[in-house]
């Protein structure tokens, strides 16, 4: 197939994104000091959603790969999202 | 007349013991061979289960068995017919023998993995039987293992639960391995658009396959966690939420009906127009309808629940988007129908099962549309309309799907003829016993009469009865089929390569195929139902 199937990504590109994934996990713990409210859940999910497109684009290489398992990532994103939508359509609206 | 059993072409056992060739087997023929004949054998269990409960309920009042024992035949019929019949059903077999043929491969993708497949499928339907043997009595929930009653029960559910699992595991391989087949196997030149469309209809399922599946893992590990250690997921005593269930395993069980239903739609496209002897019609309209079907399949799961305690936005959305579905269903039967029209139809068993199929899938999908609807649902829900419907849809839709393909591919497989005009004799009389079944049960459930209970009113015996005397004229039909395909497989005269003037790629090599399936892979230059 026409995938990039020998690409091979730099060694620093990795470092990068190895001490990206570290600050942000020191970000989730600093984080956690405060109350965020309603908010605390959003924002540890935010910020592990940033880390995960990160290791899938570049550990996993999905950046350097074909398109269309971009697309396919991003339709399964798009179901699963939907789950939990659907689903709590039911609990928050419930009496 | 032959009058020995196949051995030529993938048949050939290379000087193997018969049994070790066969359970060490990586051909994909031989694999969708063992799934075969394994359903088979559950399906025949799951339909003396069927008889049995028919036979209790020919009179009003206890005739054949105690209530509890009840219980557990309409469960363990239930869990036999969806996870180790109706579910791998279609695909595993005909996927498994066609796919490769289909697309010009030698094989799929990963051979092995498919052959582990089949395995966790054996393992998960043992498992499945032996609950009827080991422990306190089969389960007695229901094949939906509803919460707070499934963590109660003091019958085998854990071990039901369990072997649910690891049928979960058998299905998100083999999805996984077609799809891996249909991205990087196509023969040269056969582009996504020149792909025959039982090919499409088994993308679209191997994609729930792969993202469903997953979800009923979960659920059913969660409730034995609960059972084991005591956890409050669903169980309200314990702060769970019993709803909480109903949605999870909804989830995937919806999608799980288009697993069930779309390769019998992909079998029905490939029969249409090889027996119309016409050019498929709206052949890109039929393979995003498929698509359409898996991608909206997963949003329709509360319409299972619209009696729960679900919320009333909830119970709107799930009900508009229910009746979303039935758009791409009914495309695909305008354009079935289409095809048909003005084609020179040849009324062989393959394409008399395939139009069994449309008319049964109709009514199926027609009262669908009943229990979609919020106020008449609230009216049929938990009634015999439901199990009248269901089974029109998953027996009379994919049911008959399956049956079309084994009349279609049988010569293929076995090099063998069966009895075509027994074959259509055994055809009228499933179909005539088909109807009297389940047609009763619609109209005793509009009645009232209420489904899982082994007694009901005197006002509901007439409908009772008469689908009783269906299920005898059924399953006479039943093995009308299987004495005619048998003797086909025994003495059935040689079958040529392409006996029904197939165009796709299955028809142009040997009957049965060699191992390899092709003597040179071929090259595709226009569409699969180019009929002149
Ligand atoms: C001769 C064939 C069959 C007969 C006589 C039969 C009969 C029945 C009856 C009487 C019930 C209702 C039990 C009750 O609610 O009290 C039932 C339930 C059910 N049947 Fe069948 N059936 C047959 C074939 C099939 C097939 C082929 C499938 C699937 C492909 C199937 C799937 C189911 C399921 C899922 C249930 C629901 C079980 C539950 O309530 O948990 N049946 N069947």
């Amino acid at each position: 197939m026409e995938n990039h199937k020998h690409h091979i990504v730099e060694y620093l590109t990795n470092l990068y994104v190895w001490v990206g994934l570290a600050v942000l996990t020191i970000v989730t713990i600093w984080v956690s000091e405060f109350d965020l409210k309603m908010l605390t859940v959003a924002v540890a999910l935010g910020v592990a959603t940033v880390k995960a497109v990160l290791v899938l684009m570049y550990f996993m290489h999905l950046k350097f790969d074909s398109k269309i398992l971009t697309v396919m990532v991003i339709v399964t994103l798009i179901v699963f999202l939907s789950m939990i939508v659907f689903t709590f359509f039911d609990y928050t609206f419930r009496a | 007349m032959n009058h020995s059993i196949p051995s030529g072409g993938f048949f050939d056992n290379e000087g193997k013991p018969a049994w070790l060739a066969w359970l060490t087997t990586t051909d994909h023929k031989r694999i969708g061979l063992l799934y075969f004949y394994s359903l088979t054998v559950f399906f025949l269990v799951g339909v003396i289960l069927g008889l049995l409960m028919r036979l209790e309920l020919i009179n009003p009042g206890k005739d054949l068995v105690e209530a509890q024992t009840y219980n557990g035949l309409f469960t363990l019929h239930g869990v036999i017919m969806i996870f180790l019949f109706v579910i791998p059903g279609v695909p595993a077999v005909f996927g498994n023998i066609a796919l490769p043929l289909l697309l010009g491969a030698r094989d799929v993708a990963f051979p092995k993995l498919n052959l582990l497949s089949w395995y966790l499928y054996i393992g998960g339907a043992i498992l499945a039987l032996s609950t009827l043997l080991v422990g306190d009595g089969p389960p007695d929930t229901g094949w939906t293992f509803y919460a707070p009653y499934s963590v109660k029960t003091g019958t085998n559910v854990s071990m039901a639960v369990l072997a649910a699992f690891i049928l979960g595991f058998s299905s998100i391989l083999t999805g996984l391995n077609f799809l891996t087949t249909i991205h990087r196997m196509r023969c040269p030149g056969m582009s996504w658009f020149k792909m025959p469309l039982f090919a499409w209809a088994l993308y679209a399922t191997s994609w729930i396959q792969l993202l469903a599946t997953p979800v009923v893992g979960i659920t059913l590990l969660m409730i034995v966690v609960e059972r084991w250690l005591g956890i409050g997921l669903f169980d309200p005593a314990l702060g769970g939420d019993p709803v909480l269930y109903q949605h999870l395993f909804w989830i995937y069980s919806h999608p799980a009906v288009y697993i069930m239903i779309l390769p019998g739609m992909g079998v029905i496209s490939e029969i249409m127009p090889t027996f119309s002897r016409r050019r498929i019609f709206g052949y890109k309209a039929i393979a995003y309808s498929s698509l359409a079907i898996a991608f909206i399949g997963y949003f329709v799961w509360g319409h299972h629940m619209f009696t729960s305690g679900m919320s009333g936005p909830a119970r709107i959305i799930f009900s508009i988007l229910t009746f979303l579905v039935a758009i791409p269903s009914a495309i695909k039967v305008f354009n079935w129908l289409a095809t048909m029209y003005g084609g020179s139809i040849d009324m062989k068993p393959p394409m008399l099962y395939a139009l069994g199929f449309i008319f049964l899938f109709l009514i199926g999908g027609l009262t669908g549309l009943v229990n979609g609807a919020l106020a008449t649902d609230v009216h049929i829900h938990d009634t015999y309309f439901v199990v009248g419907h269901f089974h029109y849809v998953m027996f009379g839709g994919t049911g008959f799907a399956f049956f079309a393909a084994l009349h279609y591919w049988f010569p293929k497989i076995y090099g063998r003829m069966y009895d075509v005009k027994a074959a259509t004799r055994a055809f009228w009389v499933l179909f005539t016993g088909f109807n009297v079944l389940y047609f009763p049960m619609l109209v005793v459930g509009m009645m009232g009469m209420p489904r899982r209970y082994y007694d009901y009113l005197p006002q509901f015996h007439l409908p009772n009865l008469i689908s009783t005397v269906g299920s005898w004229i059924t399953v006479a039909g039943l093995i009308y089929m299987i004495v005619v395909l048998v003797k086909g497989y025994r003495k059935g005269a040689t079958a040529s390569a392409n006996p029904w003037d197939g165009l796709t790629l299955d028809w142009q090599t040997d009957s049965p195929p060699s191992k390899e399936n092709f003597d040179t892979i071929p090259t595709v230059t226009e569409g699969p139902y180019e009929y002149k």
